[in-house]
């Protein structure tokens, strides 16, 4: 009976924060942005940061004194890592609160879930986070990496630069590394790598028993070829992974382990030891020293009030997101969807690490692509990257099913058109 | 060899070795990574004596060169000012602002080289280990450089094993010899290495090209080479078994461990305690706040931790036990979830006190690295430590419940309460002693779990289920149950896993399990008697 009062207690909490919420979001005339990041749940640990990421933007909008002659107006939702409750907090943002735009999301499948109710209700979204591609909706801007901006360019350091013959792809057992692992197969072939020269693991959600994997890896890497461990592993199943290999005495001399989705945040709260020297692959580090990027940290610190947090490429995906729709709203003089997804499409904003990203008519952005050394203080120190800049391609050219896809939003008006077929399949605005 | 070098260099350049040196360290300075790989190079050769300290710091990021004119330091300091050592005198320079200073940064094949080239400076030390570190740095990558300094040590070398890891890189290097009885003494003298260099080295030789032209000529080297292959290829099967079971073991004893207080709670007192999981998270962030109470004595911060876990947890425990289970005592499903409840609750509680974010526990020098037996099998600390800990616990707690008063009245009270309590035993004071137990011993396995796997909330749900599967399959209410159980669920998983995936191997192992009580529902021991009725 105790635990029905505090039941009980709790959900008379979370409905006086709902209704805070809610309340705050009916003042009057204003822009409103919606955010749609989990608070709470197993991804809060990434996606609080972008929340406040996106509040520090808009404070800094409204210093400017705001937009069209309003204030911005931020309408902070938690969908609490529920992928279910991401469509209802999407439907609630756009339909009820009624919000301009919304930055959000950061799992593949969050993304999925929320995509038919902004492509229903023509909404606006600003997804922030690399991710496998094999997408592209009218109603969302991709700002983070396509595998061709990640993925690819880190195969080919890895090919050339290292010289790697035998290739590990791990992951963990979720859409986003599989899909990648495909399409990196695919393009190891294509490069001529023997099937026998690539291993490929995956492994469950926060896996941390990887005596058996690691002793594999390093019997298939004692071959005598110069062996890479590719890595999708998510989250927090890294940290027993790397202290593994640390405890199995493989350095990252011997073999290195690229991985996508290790950060500056998630290296915040671990002990980096073991993993000095490997490798991680952004199109962003925090490190990277160039006049923006100082300048960004310093309002990130200034704003969170904390000189140790760290700034990462999701938050940097956002700041440039949202540059480029203060831009496009600017440029139309209003925030009506329609037009504004028409004004993004060649915008320019400036990377953090030096060059000017453009938005694409795929809705990808062209990025540079960096290869860091993990740091014993959790920073990278930059050890390759691109000439220039990367387009963001949203169909890979390595899948016999997304070979001949493409998207355009200008010309053709679709964001899977079938070059063979010369169809438009899902989606199509004419 | 180096003598001759620099006799021969020398009069070339017209430069005496400091002017060589300082211009090898300049180098260093430059901002892409092929050019200090040179000067690298270059400052191993020239075996300058401030050349190891060089490159021992640049190993170490400790090396800087100064943003106004280029020039190389050795720095020692903190965050703001850098102390300064001139690198070609060895000799203090004074210190500077760090942010006039940019560190010489490295990559993962400039270390490499570098590991080796300070390896070859050790070669000289006085200590018989350095040395023989200093040889296996070497052997790790060989060249013609590294070859011909290790044969110019070898006749000066006296200790044996180090003379043996020698011998060992040259009969390698002796592989490519022009005469084919240095080869085929190469080949013998290699017959007992395990290192994988060799077997593939060895395999190749063997190996027929496109155009059926083996690349060893001689008839005679090759058939002593496919010997040596054979004989090594046996030996590295048996210790590539020994290894699946080590593996086995250590994840066996993981599962004991998280399991073992369950086995108490829920096998002897028929509680299902939903929060035990939560119990051991409370043990790994015991052990967390030690660590950041003790931080300069992180090696004997676990010790500490151990007992002060079982304390925590045990004191959460029967308060647990005290405020919510009394009440519920023969109706299991209502248990369940208010243990559930207070599960929930305690990870948010954790989630308040210390923040979603996982919290880093750092590993004790003592428990980490491995164990190397050969080249074929290595043992790692950490495992190898959990699995003595756990038979420590084990042997604990089956003292504590076979030869003490209060293990006596615990197992009573399970076999019959009323008789018990006819006999004057306080049963509600031995249930709350028996579940404070339970709990500590869960604390006790949160600390080894600290050193295992990530420190956050949600480490206890990791465990929940493994925990009750262990306890169900080994038999409710049987520790030697619980512990065969655990093993064998262990050593399962990492045989079925090379084979079939992790993902796979889960589901196939629960997949036997779920048969297996179908046929036995009271696991692989039940209790037999009177206690088994009810």
């Amino acid at each position: 009976m105790k635990n029905m009062k505090f039941t009980r207690r709790l959900a008379v909490l979370g409905a006086a924060v709902a209704m805070t919420l809610g309340s705050a979001a009916q003042a009057a005339d204003t822009i409103k942005v919606g955010v749609l990041h989990s608070l709470s749940g197993t991804m809060a640990i990434s996606e609080t940061t972008l929340k406040d990421t996106v509040l520090m933007l808009i404070d800094e909008q409204n210093k400017k004194g705001g937009l069209l002659g309003k204030k911005l107006e931020a309408v902070v939702v938690d969908p609490a890592s529920n992928w279910p409750l991401f469509a209802e907090k999407a439907e609630q943002l756009l339909v009820k609160d009624k919000v301009d735009v919304v930055f959000g999301c950061w799992t593949s499948v969050s993304r999925k879930s929320v995509l038919p109710v902004f492509e229903k209700n023509n909404g606006l979204l600003f997804y922030p986070v690399q991710y496998e591609g094999e997408e592209s909706s009218k109603n969302v801007f991709y700002t983070g990496a396509a595998p061709n901006q990640q993925a690819i360019p880190a195969v080919d350091y890895l090919m050339k630069d290292i010289g790697v013959k035998r290739w590990v792809l791990a992951g963990t057992d979720y859409v986003y590394p599989r899909t990648t692992n495909k399409i990196l197969e695919a393009y190891l072939q294509a490069k001529g790598v023997a099937p026998a020269d690539i291993m490929i693991n995956y492994t469950p959600f926060g896996h941390s028993d990887w005596q058996s994997i690691v002793s594999d890896i390093k019997k298939f890497g004692s071959a005598g070829k110069k062996t890479a461990v590719v890595s999708t592993i998510n989250g927090d199943a890294n940290v027993p992974f790397y202290k593994e290999l640390g405890n199995q005495k493989i350095s990252a001399e011997d073999i290195p382990v690229v991985a996508f989705s290790v950060g500056e945040e998630e290296l915040a709260g671990i002990d980096t030891k073991p993993l000095v020297g490997h490798l991680a692959a952004w199109n962003y580090f925090m490190s990277v020293k160039s006049p923006v990027n100082t300048e960004w940290i310093k309002k990130w610190h200034a704003y969170t009030k904390n000189p140790k947090r760290t700034f990462n490429d999701p938050m940097e995906a956002h700041v440039i997101g949202f540059q480029m729709w203060v831009k496009a709203v600017e440029k139309v003089k209003s925030t009506d969807v329609n037009k504004v997804t028409d004004a993004m499409i060649g915008l320019e904003a400036p990377n953090l690490t030096g060059g000017i990203a453009k938005m694409l008519p795929n809705h990808h952005l062209t990025k540079p692509v960096l290869i860091g050394e993990v740091r014993a203080d959790g920073q990278f120190d930059t050890v390759w990257q691109t000439k220039g800049l990367v387009a963001g391609d949203a169909w890979s050219d390595f899948l016999p099913g997304s070979k001949d896809i493409e998207a355009d939003w200008v010309t053709l008006k679709c964001g899977n058109y079938n070059t063979k077929t010369k169809q438009c399949s899902g989606q199509n605005y004419k | 060899m180096l003598l001759a070098w620099a006799a021969i260099a020398l009069p070339a350049r017209a430069q005496s070795p400091d002017q060589d040196f300082a211009a090898a360290v300049a180098g260093l300075a430059s901002d892409n990574f092929p050019d200090k790989l040179a000067a690298v190079t270059a400052i191993s050769e020239l075996r300058h004596p401030n050349g190891r300290a060089v490159l021992a710091t640049l190993l170490d990021g400790k090396l800087y060169f100064r943003n106004a004119d280029n020039k190389v330091f050795i720095t020692d300091g903190g965050e703001t000012q850098l102390a300064l050592t001139d690198p070609l005198t060895a000799k203090a320079a004074g210190s500077g602002a760090s942010d006039d200073f940019t560190r010489i940064t490295t990559n993962n094949s400039l270390r490499k080289t570098l590991r080796s080239a300070v390896a070859s400076f050790a070669l000289s030390d006085p200590d018989a280990d350095v040395r023989l570190a200093a040889v296996h740095e070497m052997l790790r990558s060989m060249d013609e450089d590294s070859v011909a300094i290790l044969r110019a040590r070898l006749e000066k070398e006296s200790d044996a094993d180090v003379k043996k890891a020698m011998h060992e890189g040259l009969a390698l290097a002796d592989l490519d010899s022009e005469d084919a009885a240095t080869r085929l003494a190469a080949v013998k003298a290699l017959e007992k290495s395990l290192s994988p260099d060799v077997y593939n080295r060895l395999t190749a030789m063997v190996a027929a090209g496109d155009d059926g032209v083996f690349p060893e000529p001689d008839e005679r080297v090759r058939t002593t080479a496919r010997e040596v292959i054979a004989a090594i290829d046996s030996s590295r099967a048996i210790y590539s078994t020994l290894e699946t079971l080590f593996f086995g073991l250590s994840l066996g004893s993981v599962l004991v461990l998280a399991a073992i207080g369950l086995a108490i709670t829920f096998g002897v007192m028929g509680v299902i305690n939903m929060a035990h999981g939560e119990l051991m998270m409370l043990g790994a962030y015991t052990t967390y706040v030690v660590q950041q109470l003790m931080p300069n004595h992180i090696g004997a911060s676990i010790l500490v931790a151990i007992p002060l876990a079982f304390l925590v947890s045990g004191c959460v425990g029967m308060l647990i036990e005290r405020g919510v289970v009394r009440f519920l005592y023969g109706r299991p499903l209502e248990t369940l979830l208010a243990t559930f409840g207070v599960s929930l609750v305690l990870q948010q509680v954790v989630r308040d006190l210390f923040s979603a974010n996982n919290r880093p526990v750092e590993t004790p020098a003592w428990m980490a690295g491995s164990m190397q037996i050969n080249e074929a099998l290595s043992i790692t600390y950490n495992r190898l430590y959990v699995i003595l800990f756990m038979i420590i616990v084990f042997v604990i707690l089956q003292m504590v419940l076979q030869k003490t008063s209060l293990g006596l009245k615990v197992r009573a009270v399970a076999q019959n309460r009323n008789m018990a309590r006819a006999m004057g035993v306080r049963t509600q004071w031995v249930d709350a002693m028996t579940f404070g137990l339970g709990s500590g011993i869960a604390g006790v396995a949160g600390v080894a779990l600290s050193q295992l796997t990530n420190v956050g909330p949600n480490l206890g749900q990791q465990y929940i289920i493994d925990s009750f599967m262990v306890v169900v399959f080994g038999g409710v209410g049987n520790l030697w149950g619980t512990l065969i159980g655990g093993m064998s669920l262990g050593v399962v998983s990492k045989v079925l896993e090379p084979w079939a995936g992790a993902v796979l191997a889960k589901i196939v192992v629960l997949i036997a399990l779920i048969l297996f009580i179908q046929r036995r529902p009271r696991g692989l021991f039940p209790q037999k008697g009177r206690a088994a009725e009810n």
